[in-house]
């Protein structure tokens, strides 16, 4: 038996082909994750004598822009794989290509955000509030850059699959949104949490 | 899944998805102008938070057409998600009489 | 693409052997791994005992070897004791049992019993073996930095470990490693189970060891990441200089601590035991899985009770993420909290039984072969079962006022994970041995390395159940002899102590035997030696790329032994008829 199964058409009684299984036993575990940090969150809030409201520390219009940022991107994404599905190459990559853009711009902006806390000397040292933003932010902000790579990789030079075989390219597009959707999910949570609160 | 128009309806189904996003993003930050005390914050936050993140998981990620195995994998993860974060929780609150947390 | 047996385009000597992606080199290279470190810990261990025996006494031949900053004079120092407890648990969990049954064996035989031709995720196997290996070079590292390893437990509580030497960031460091290689290797396990079964193997016809493989898998998933999570807030505290887990007001040697304050120590407590205890039937289930199938193809019938095993593994699987506080009765929580965390760690407790309970009726009426694997299995039973009643006072939060952290707890877990998992292990390489070396190790060399082991870890653990009534503290550099309550019960940590360095020694027959064997031992005639029921022993031996020459199918249960009518006493899973 020398060929793996299901790496393109789904087995029958799971629907599933293997790297969507894979993926969303990885985000599972993400959840878990991300889910420690906000019990952190909860856990510090409750036990401080005082917390700030989220908006007195942080920018909220800078916060709401980089949220339409990334659910923008969220779109551009399924739009990418959408576009596989409908065999045009071309707009799969001008909406992947968006897709990195926007992504970019997203730490563009939280680096500026980054900067301007640092440049009023707020660290995360600074408070426990300062000290769960920063790590939030910035594990999330890892995730965006992973998926940055990711994508630029299925952009350039993993985009040569899509000849020779394009049913597989395409799962592995839509297993990339995944992966992308679940990094806009997250920030979903982050903002309202953190800013408004 | 296939046929042009099957996905011609999807891309039709995603805009929707996008332009309710807009909407409830506008809407959760226009909220939280208005001041509400803390737990009613809490919970209007968290509940738009919820709908967009479903909009997203079910739509953007395919997760309204999957089949069973998907939720009940999820449904396991989001069960010990919240026993974490509420046990973690709980336990602040439940001490001996006299006892004090500090932090 | 399709490649044949004499594939032109074979991998060289580098994709094949180092960076492989073929489940079984990356299940013996997890192997060789789990072994070294297995050693390497247990040689932490004959270290300590010399302190706990002889407090304040040169440690005889190696004590010049160690410096000035460990043991001047060859006297060992207490924080030097501190790093070899601290690195012996961590070594031992993560860098030797975890590798061994899920990443050695997991790897190796899950693949081959389910008919798959590797696992779903290949690079991602190679990538979860390569991360190990770097977090356990992370961690042997640590021994040589100013201030030595990390010396705050395995369980690594804060503010101590925020305020300790560089070891603990190295710790950490490595702890993200070997959390990330669990991560992707569990993600491959349940991606394979349940994608890569061969047509006909359904879930209730899995043999009970992937079954336990599955669950751990789970295990790992989804309470890893709680304890990646808090190792990042740990390491953030000591180099960032967050307060994560440091309350206000913290006094170190005189000073108070320049840092923020607000923060909470339970928090590390709650996050690390999140991991904590599913962490420990990561360590029994897989145990359970190769024990289980060494006794069915030991007894010759069927396993009692298989559907029953099967919902209990499940059972304790989801159970194990809502027990975890019981590590923490003695920290403050209200009486609200404790009763729920003690009733369900007595919940949990049921389904453990039942699978214990199912492997001993099974030997009812069995014609039970003596061979080594099925003696270090059978010990398994009691071992286990002595561990497993060992922790009911413990889990009461009653009791555990007095008995937690005493050597009670130090008895309580060895004998689960020690005459527990170890001897699973071991019985597992003189089983499955014949299948990837075609080759049987040397049965009397096996007797030598059971009965001693057997006697020698009993003489080891059982006294500690004294001391720890007693009340005599673990982590107590100098074994208790400062403390009035410990004279009486002094004298067992000599006795304990003489008895790990015989077991160092009745381990070198193991040793000599498995490297012995490789070469000169009695080749097998077939590829199924032990006439067992599983599809591991329908492959060539050992199994080439792919595994099966053709895709099996399945058509029985996994223990059909003795059918009735059939001409011999088993019935291979892919064979149609009786």
């Amino acid at each position: 038996m020398e060929i793996m199964p299901y790496i393109v058409e789904e087995r029958k009684d799971t629907g599933l082909f293997n790297a969507k299984l894979g993926i969303w036993l990885f985000l599972s575990s993400e959840v878990m994750l991300f889910g420690a940090l906000f019990s952190a969150y909860v856990l510090l809030r409750t036990g401080a004598a005082h917390w700030p409201h989220g908006s007195s520390i942080l920018n909220v219009p800078i916060g709401a822009f980089n949220t339409v940022v990334l659910i923008a991107s969220s779109v551009s994404m399924v739009f990418a794989w959408a576009a596989l599905k409908e065999n045009k190459f071309g707009k799969f990559k001008l909406n992947l290509g968006i897709t990195i853009l926007l992504a970019l711009t997203f730490l563009v902006v939280k680096s500026f955000e980054y900067g301007t806390k640092f440049e009023h000397h707020m660290y995360p040292r600074t408070s426990t509030f300062l000290a769960i933003y920063f790590t939030l932010t910035a594990l999330h902000a890892l995730h965006v850059i992973g998926g940055i790579i990711v994508n630029s990789y299925f952009w350039g030079p993993g985009a040569k699959m899509w000849q020779a075989d394009p049913a597989r390219f395409t799962n592995r597009i839509e297993i990339a949104g995944i992966y992308w959707h679940f990094v806009d999910l997250v920030w979903i949570f982050l903002f309202p949490v953190l800013y408004l609160l | 899944m296939s046929g042009a128009h099957d996905i011609k309806e999807e891309i039709r189904k995603y805009w929707k998805v996008f332009t309710a996003l807009l909407i409830l993003t506008v809407v959760t930050v226009a909220i939280s102008y208005l001041k509400f005390g803390l737990a009613a914050a809490i919970i209007v936050a968290l509940t738009i938070a919820l709908a967009k993140g479903s909009l997203v998981a079910c739509f953007f990620m395919h997760l309204i057409s999957e089949r069973k195995l998907v939720y009940v994998i999820l449904g396991f993860v989001v069960f010990f998600f919240l026993s974490l974060m509420l046990l973690i929780y709980a336990s602040y609150f439940n001490v001996p009489p006299g006892v004090k947390i500090v932090s | 693409m399709p490649h044949s047996r004499e594939d032109p385009h074979q991998p060289g000597f580098w994709r094949k052997y180092i960076f492989a992606t073929d489940h079984k080199i990356i299940g013996l290279q997890y192997g060789i791994t789990g072994l070294f470190f297995l050693l390497f810990g247990f040689c932490l261990m004959l270290l300590m005992r010399w302190q706990l025996a002889y407090p304040g006494e040169p440690i005889p031949w190696i004590g010049k070897f160690l410096g000035e900053s460990r043991a001047p004079g060859g006297i060992m120092l207490p924080e030097f004791y501190n790093e070899l407890g601290a690195m012996h648990g961590t070594i031992m969990v993560f860098l030797g049992v975890v590798p061994l049954v899920f990443g050695a064996f997991g790897n190796y035989f899950v693949p081959l019993q389910i008919g798959a031709p590797d696992m779903a995720f290949p690079k991602l196997n190679m990538t979860s073996y390569w991360l190990l290996f770097t977090g356990g070079l992370i961690m042997l590292a640590s021994f040589f930095l100013p201030g030595g390893a990390a010396s705050s437990g395995w369980t690594a509580y804060s503010p101590l470990a925020d305020i300790a030497p560089v070891g603990q960031t190295f710790w950490l460091i490595g702890m993200v490693f070997l959390v990330n290689s669990s991560l992707l290797g569990a993600i491959n396990f349940i991606a394979t189970v349940i994608q890569l079964r061969a047509p006909g193997m359904t879930f209730m016809r899995l043999p009970f060891f992937v079954w336990a493989q599955l669950v751990t898998a789970f295990l790992l998933l989804l309470a890893f990441p709680p304890l990646e999570a808090a190792g990042v807030m740990q390491l953030l505290d000591r180099v960032a200089h967050t307060s994560f887990f440091l309350p206000s007001g913290l006094v170190v040697s005189g000073e108070p601590l320049n840092v923020s304050g607000g923060g909470s120590v339970l928090l590390w407590q709650h996050l690390f035991w999140f991991l904590g205890h599913p962490e420990v039937y990561v360590l029994i289930l897989p145990a359970m899985g190769i024990v289980t199938e060494i006794i069915a193809n030991n007894i010759r019938k069927p396993i009692w009770g298989y559907k029953s095993m099967v919902y209990s593994v499940v059972f304790v699987g989801f159970m194990s993420f809502i027990v975890w506080a019981h590590h923490m009765y003695l920290t403050g929580m209200g009486t609200a909290i404790n009763a729920f965390f003690q009733t369900t760690t007595m919940i949990i407790s049921i389904p453990s039984v039942i699978i214990l309970t199912c492997l001993f009726l099974s030997l009812w009426g069995g014609s039970i072969r003596f061979n080594i694997p099925m003696l270090f299995a059978l010990s398994f039973l009691p071992m286990f079962g002595i561990g497993g009643l060992t922790g009911l006072p413990l889990g009461l939060s009653a009791p555990d006022i007095h008995l937690h952290d005493t050597y009670y707890v130090i008895a309580h877990f060895h004998y689960v994970v020690a005459p527990g998992t170890i001897f699973a292990i071991f019985a597992g390489i003189y089983y499955w041995f014949p299948k990837v070396t075609g080759r049987k190790m040397n049965e009397i060399l096996g007797h030598i390395h059971f009965w001693p082991s057997l006697v020698l870890m009993n003489c080891i653990f059982m006294p500690m159940f004294v001391q720890g009534l007693a009340g005599v503290s673990r982590r107590l550099y100098d074994g208790g002899q400062q403390y009035a309550h410990a004279q009486a019960v002094l004298p067992l940590n000599e006795m304990s102590s003489i008895c790990v360095w015989l077991l160092g020694l009745f381990q070198l027959p193991f040793i000599f035997n498995l490297i012995w064997s490789l070469f000169k031992g009695k080749k097998v005639t077939s590829d199924n030696p032990w006439e067992a029921t599983t599809l591991e022993w329908a492959t060539p031996t050992p199994p080439g790329h792919g595994n099966f020459i053709k895709v099996p199918t399945v058509y029985r249960g996994p223990y059909e032994y003795s059918v009735p009518g059939a001409a011999k006493d088993f019935t291979p899973q892919n064979q149609e008829r009786i």
